[in-house]
């Protein structure tokens, strides 16, 4: 599942986790009937609105050993809140599919240390980094500390920790707009401890929280850069020198 | 003292109003960090053994289990209560509970009470009731007693002044304890041994003039008929033993069916709110004792919504809450915002869900913006003692107002937007037609300038986005979604 923030903004991490992937050796595919998780008619109350999304999310997926998203976020949605739809739909065919498919929603960083069981990936990434762990993934999946052992795994990357990391960022969906000043008051605070890292790249599980942290630090020319996890994990040696040629 | 929540405009109104004052963020900023760290200091210590997670399983079961068999330990509460010698009343509603109290001290020809802090006499609006009925209720708790003589509002439910530096706290008691009894010395400092000093004088006389008292309960015991008030001062003893009448109001979900169900609460309440291992003052009483302390004893037994809350399948867990505030200040909202906000005497994100509960959606528009003034981060939920899934709540109620709204003309652009997102999710295919026009968009919007990573930045967008690009950029949408690229190469080209 590539998710629809990532397919529709930033098709580089759908590419990142593709390449990451396979490189472990895994069977990837992905089913273009997909599309979005619904959290985002859910988080909003849009039950009803989001029945059919979801509906699409199982046709999609029936059938898979794993759905591996590159965001704990639309991962704690399918896992969390499509039963909420299904029963709202009124349709037990529905509520059977999301039991059978849903479950099997992994964000990255599970897949790879829990199913995969690696931690060194085989990557190569020489930046001063700090992580952000996104709150879906700390707190509704509880994926612990499985992306920073990750990251240490990964050749010259050098991780500085994030002070007060575990508040969040102020995305939060559509609260990003509806109480745009909480949100942007919660992301300045946020930007101003990744500048306090005097790292040169942000990194964080969820594309949507970096869009909103990385806009703000773009706001203020402050010349970190936001990078997904899995593009960190997808680089090599041989993929930077491709880049630089 | 007379001010009250209403007319409180919907939550992004007033937020905005609070993230303009800079003493304000700072003040909250730095109060709610001193007791997370506390409590995270003293839970710790007890995560350790495994023994806060039964803890919190204990409590929350317990209350489930009250809350389930609600009636029948409500009526043998009443009969307990009744065999120790007090008057049980029950109260439908603000109005009525707040006449109860009233027509008590009228019967006595009191016109003065003094008040122990609670929520429920907040929530009710008691002490603006009584003063209509000519009633002084005089607030003893300090932080209350801050908030009520700087004729302001309360902003936490443990600690209402939190709003509040010293340096402010000094000028309110120049400036007001001199028209509300003892004033304060003429050379007051901002030092907060001096500053409770002249508390303590100030109601000192108070308490030692007052003969009614009206306290809350943090917990009713059903099988005795006891009341428990837990606190840190000393005041509530003072008000529970000196005056001749007590009157106590009490939500009907503070009972708890037995003296063993305390053993629990007593260890989480503590170390949740004030982040102490136990509080200073835990005061019990059961019903009149002959002789000694009040003579006269009445509860009132207040309902003002929360059966209906008790009738939300969801929302229900919400009435397990024991009013510590753990998730007032760990919520990075709350922390910005602070509690006036949220227009209510409950503020934080259990106020978000407990006012939508209590008072019902669809109705006002402050009420329906709570459930949505959270960025769903789950903090709350993390250090709740009694394990209430506020996000989820919080989920549920943003459905209920949505359902209730439907078709209203303030909320058709955004039903219009989500529609219209259904509809392009719907189908993977008209995805694909959107992203292809964001694309070509894009083309045009990011042209000006680049992000560190080389990619286009827009830093205007019109309409909705305009909330977004206010302070924030946005990348330019890429010419070729993932979908596109994986149509065009098979996925082979990575």
């Amino acid at each position: 599942m590539v998710t629809c923030v990532n397919d529709a903004m930033f098709p580089d991490v759908g590419k990142a986790t593709l390449t990451l992937l396979r490189r472990l050796g895994v069977d990837v595919e992905f089913p273009t009937a997909q599309t979005c998780c619904a959290q985002p008619m859910v988080n909003t109350g849009y039950l009803d609105e989001a029945v059919p999304v979801v509906r699409t999310f199982v046709d999609a997926f029936a059938g898979y050993d794993h759905v591996v998203a590159p965001s704990g976020s639309c991962a704690g949605s399918c896992r969390h809140q499509h039963s909420i739809v299904a029963r709202r739909s009124g349709d037990a065919g529905l509520q059977r599919a999301v039991e059978e498919v849903s479950p099997r929603v992994l964000e990255l960083s599970e897949f790879l240390v829990d199913v995969l069981g690696v931690e060194d990936v085989g990557a190569h990434y020489p930046h001063r980094v700090t992580y952000h762990p996104t709150c879906h993934s700390l707190r509704m999946l509880g994926v612990g500390d499985r992306p920073t052992r990750l990251l240490r795994a990964v050749k010259g990357l050098d991780l500085v920790e994030l002070p007060a990391a575990e508040q969040c960022c102020g995305f939060g969906g559509t609260f990003a707009v509806k109480n745009a000043d909480t949100s942007v008051a919660m992301g300045s605070d946020k930007a101003r401890h990744v500048r306090e890292t005097g790292a040169d790249v942000l990194v964080a599980g969820d594309s949507s929280c970096l869009m909103h942290v990385g806009g703000l630090l773009s706001r203020q020319r402050a010349g970190v850069r936001v990078v997904h996890l899995a593009e960190v994990l997808a680089s090599t040696e041989a993929s930077a020198r491709e880049v630089a040629s | 003292m007379s001010r009250t929540f209403l007319g409180t405009p919907a939550f992004p109104e007033a937020a905005r109003a609070a993230l303009a004052d800079p003493q304000l963020r700072r003040n909250l900023a730095h109060a709610t960090g001193t007791i997370r760290g506390k409590r995270a200091a003293v839970v710790s210590e007890l995560e350790e053994t495994g023994e806060w997670e039964q803890l919190r399983l204990a409590g929350a079961a317990i209350k489930d289990q009250t809350l389930l068999h609600l009636d029948e330990h409500l009526v043998a509460l009443e009969e307990s209560l009744v065999a120790a010698g007090a008057v049980v009343h029950w109260a439908r509603d603000a109005e009525e509970a707040c006449a109860v109290v009233a027509s008590i001290a009228h019967g006595h020809g009191f016109d003065e009470v003094v008040k122990i802090k609670s929520m429920a006499t907040a929530e009710i609006g008691l002490n603006e009731a009584l003063a209509a009925e000519g009633i002084a209720a005089w607030e003893t708790d300090l932080a209350e007693l801050i908030v009520q003589l700087g004729d302001d509002l309360p902003s936490h439910i443990l600690v209402p002044a939190i709003h509040r530096n010293r340096a402010e706290i000094r000028e309110i008691f120049l400036r007001e304890m001199a028209g509300a009894g003892r004033p304060a010395p003429d050379d007051l400092t901002d030092e907060p041994a001096r500053l409770a000093e002249a508390a303590r004088l100030h109601l000192r006389e108070k308490f030692l003039r007052a003969g009614m008292a009206v306290s809350g309960a943090n917990f009713a015991v059903a099988e005795t008929g006891t009341l428990v008030v837990v606190e840190s001062e000393g005041n509530g003893r003072m008000c529970l033993t000196l005056p001749e009448v007590l009157v106590s109001v009490v939500g009907i979900e503070k009972v708890v069916p037995t003296w063993a169900d305390l053993d629990a609460f007593l260890q989480l309440l503590p170390r949740s709110s004030t982040g102490e291992r136990m509080n200073p003052y835990t005061s019990t009483w059961t019903g009149v004792t002959p002789g000694d302390g009040p003579q006269e004893v009445h509860v009132v037994l207040l309902d003002n919504g929360r059966t209906r809350a008790l009738a939300d399948e969801v929302g229900r867990q919400a009435l397990r809450c024991i009013r510590c505030s753990a998730c007032l200040n760990v919520c990075p909202v709350y922390e910005r915002t602070g509690g006036h906000a949220y227009g209510s005497v409950y503020p934080g994100p259990i106020g978000a869900i407990l006012t939508p509960l209590m008072r019902g959606v669809g109705e006002d528009e402050q009420v329906d913006s709570l459930p949505y003034a959270s960025s769903l981060c789950g903090a709350c939920y993390e250090v709740c003692p009694v394990l209430i899934d506020i996000p989820s709540v919080l989920v549920d109620q943003r459905a209920q107002v949505v359902d209730a709204r439907r078709g209203q003309v303030s909320h058709v652009g955004e039903a219009a937007a989500m529609k219209g997102a259904a509809w392009a999710f719907g189908r993977a295919s008209r995805l694909g037609a959107v992203e292809r026009a964001t694309g070509l968009a894009g083309k045009f919007l990011g042209r000006r300038r680049v992000d560190p990573g080389g990619r286009g930045v827009v830093s205007r967008l019109l309409g909705p986005g305009g909330a977004w690009s206010e302070a924030r950029d946005l990348p330019a949408p890429p010419r070729e979604s993932f979908r596109a690229w994986w149509r065009r190469t098979n996925g082979a080209d990575t």
